[in-house]
């Protein structure tokens, strides 16, 4: 089985957010950089897939030279190739996507797997684009996986349960929390990855389709009344929701 | 600017993130025309919301629900409506059709919004990004947009109601198109989902084992809100992962959000922080949760959630 794996580069969820000075973007000083957690599970499923029928697992990033770094992860968790696109200019969704599909087509993969979102942008778009870009079946928010011969089924979450959804390869699957328990690198595949290839791919086109106007950090509107646990303040807590902010 | 609104129901009840992105289109002053692939019969539901005129799209490939073939359908639709715009709500299924429908109509496609304006006859969204840390004012490049909306942050606002005047249309669709096939729905029985709730009232580490989370479900009945659940507690196992809010799990934004014994960690607040109002029981007067809290108590959950459910009974009478 033929499977790529995209995965981004995302600031830790930790990381204090600063604007730039055009205040249309993040500023990326003094942020630590990480494999962003979704994609953990998309290495994982795509490595149980080879393990499963053999092949290949493939991880692709689009980025810059810093974005190597989660390649290198995903070299120690066991993928078999790593490439990156380059694609410094400021770009959208819908460009990584396109670079991706761009490459993907080179590939012929029979799936594409990927975390549900990034956690950067939260755009949640990813498999929906690139499957209509391959014109492939897509899946989002896959909790189970099941694979026999080219027929698919999954589970994915929805409001109030889970639905069940069928397709055929080759399909893109965005994946989540529940499908797998991601394997932590061992020390040696750590220091082996450090000098394993990783492929460069020029993309063809940096169109983007959304423009960033202004960023800015979100000024808190919240009330802030803090209570002691008396039964005074218990009781003007309550009439504080009830009352006040209506909110029961 | 014309406006096309994904209008969609459940078994013949019209959902709630839809009659939501109608009241968002509204504040547009925009034409709105409403598309569906759902059994017309519901439409009046929506009629409320102000919808006054809709395409209902129907398909012999549309009878088993596909995700797939109704992306094919309603760019099509969207296309002979002329829409310059065309609005989803954020649920499972609006993010799963939207990405594709975009693609579709070389639109830009902007998720998650949070607040829709118009700018000069434009499209221009809000969105949260980088865990509610950042907000993004965008806007598409492209001669249409398509977007999703986050649930619950538009709140629908009925208008009255009135006929809808529908026109059916049917698009050209083949196997190709219905790849992906739904073949059932399991329903969490008995239980509210946090996605679907109006109010929610979590427990993190601070209820300190599985058995005592029966002080949240006590506080979470008078009150009709579902119980949440934060990372630390579900990756221990105290509860299942559907109850997860927050990063890794689900982002909700109800009426009333309760947070018992959570610290309040950045993965948390990602999945929290648009919730209208914010409470927060904490014995660690220094605990995050308190900097986005509207209301808060410091006291050991223990000891208060007992007596504030009491409380909130004699208000309720449930």
């Amino acid at each position: 089985m033929n499977i790529l794996v995209c995965i981004s580069q995302v600031p830790d969820t930790t990381a204090k957010i600063v604007i730039n000075s055009a205040g249309n973007a993040v500023d990326p000083a003094g942020i630590k950089f990480i494999l962003n957690p979704y994609d953990e599970y998309a290495i994982e499923e795509g490595l149980r897939l080879r393990e499963k029928f053999t092949g290949t697992v493939t991880a692709v990033t689009v980025g810059g030279d810093s974005a190597k770094e989660i390649l290198r992860t995903a070299l120690a968790m066991g993928v078999d190739k790593a490439v990156i696109i380059k694609n410094a200019e400021k770009s959208d969704s819908f460009s990584v996507a396109k670079n991706i599909a761009d490459y993907a087509t080179t590939l012929n993969p029979d799936v594409i797997l990927l975390g549900r979102q990034s956690i950067d942008y939260d755009s949640f778009q990813m498999s929906g684009t690139l499957g209509e870009l391959m014109n492939m079946a897509s899946v989002s928010m896959v909790s189970k996986l099941e694979i026999t011969g080219t027929d698919v089924a999954m589970e994915r979450d929805i409001e109030g349960g889970k639905e069940s959804v069928q397709t055929s390869l080759p399909c893109v699957i965005g994946v989540q929390k529940g499908i797998n328990e991601p394997r932590y690198p061992k020390l040696p595949d750590i220091m082996k990855a450090k000098s394993k290839p990783i492929e460069e791919f020029s993309p063809s086109s940096q169109e983007t389709r959304v423009q960033t106007i202004t960023m800015d950090i979100p000024a808190s509107k919240r009330v802030g009344k803090i209570l002691g646990d008396t039964d005074a303040d218990i009781a003007e807590f309550v009439r504080l929701l009830h009352e006040d902010a209506k909110a029961f | 600017m014309k406006i096309a609104v994904f209008i969609e129901t459940h078994n013949a009840q019209g959902i709630r993130s839809a009659k939501e992105a109608l009241t968002a289109a509204r504040s547009l002053n925009a034409e709105i025309v409403g598309i569906t692939t759902s059994n017309a019969d519901a439409l009046h539901q929506f009629a409320e919301y102000g919808l006054t005129t809709c395409i209902t799209v129907s398909h012999d490939l549309l009878a088993t629900y596909s995700s797939t073939a109704i992306a094919s359908a309603v760019a099509q639709a969207a296309k002979s409506a002329n829409a310059n715009v065309v609005m989803f709500g954020g649920n499972a299924s609006g993010k799963e059709i939207a990405p594709r429908v975009a693609v579709k109509l070389q639109a830009g496609y902007i998720p998650d919004v949070v607040e829709v304006q118009d700018a000069n006859g434009a499209l221009q969204c809000v969105r949260p990004v980088f865990a509610g840390k950042a907000r993004e004012h965008v806007k598409a490049t492209t001669t249409v947009t398509v977007v999703t909306l986050r649930p619950n942050v538009f709140t629908a606002k009925a208008v009255g109601g009135g006929a809808v005047t529908t026109s059916a249309f049917t698009p050209e669709l083949t196997g190709n198109d219905a790849k992906v096939k739904t073949t059932g729905v399991t329903r969490n029985e008995g239980k509210l989902d946090v996605l679907e709730a109006d109010i929610i009232v979590s427990g993190g580490r601070g209820m300190k084992g599985p058995e005592h989370f029966t002080l949240v479900e006590d506080l979470a009945k008078p009150l009709g809100a579902a119980v949440g659940a934060s990372r630390a507690v579900v990756d221990a196992g105290w509860r299942p992962h559907g109850d997860q809010v927050g990063q890794t799990g689900k982002t909700v934004s109800p009426s009333l959000y309760v947070a018992c014994g959570i610290s309040g960690a950045v993965q948390h607040l990602a999945g929290m922080s648009s919730s209208k109002v914010i409470v927060a029981i904490n014995k660690d007067k220094e605990a995050p949760i308190f900097k986005v809290a509207d209301y808060g108590i410091i006291g050991d959950v223990f000891e208060v959630l007992p007596k504030l459910t009491a409380k909130i009974k004699e208000v309720t009478g449930k």
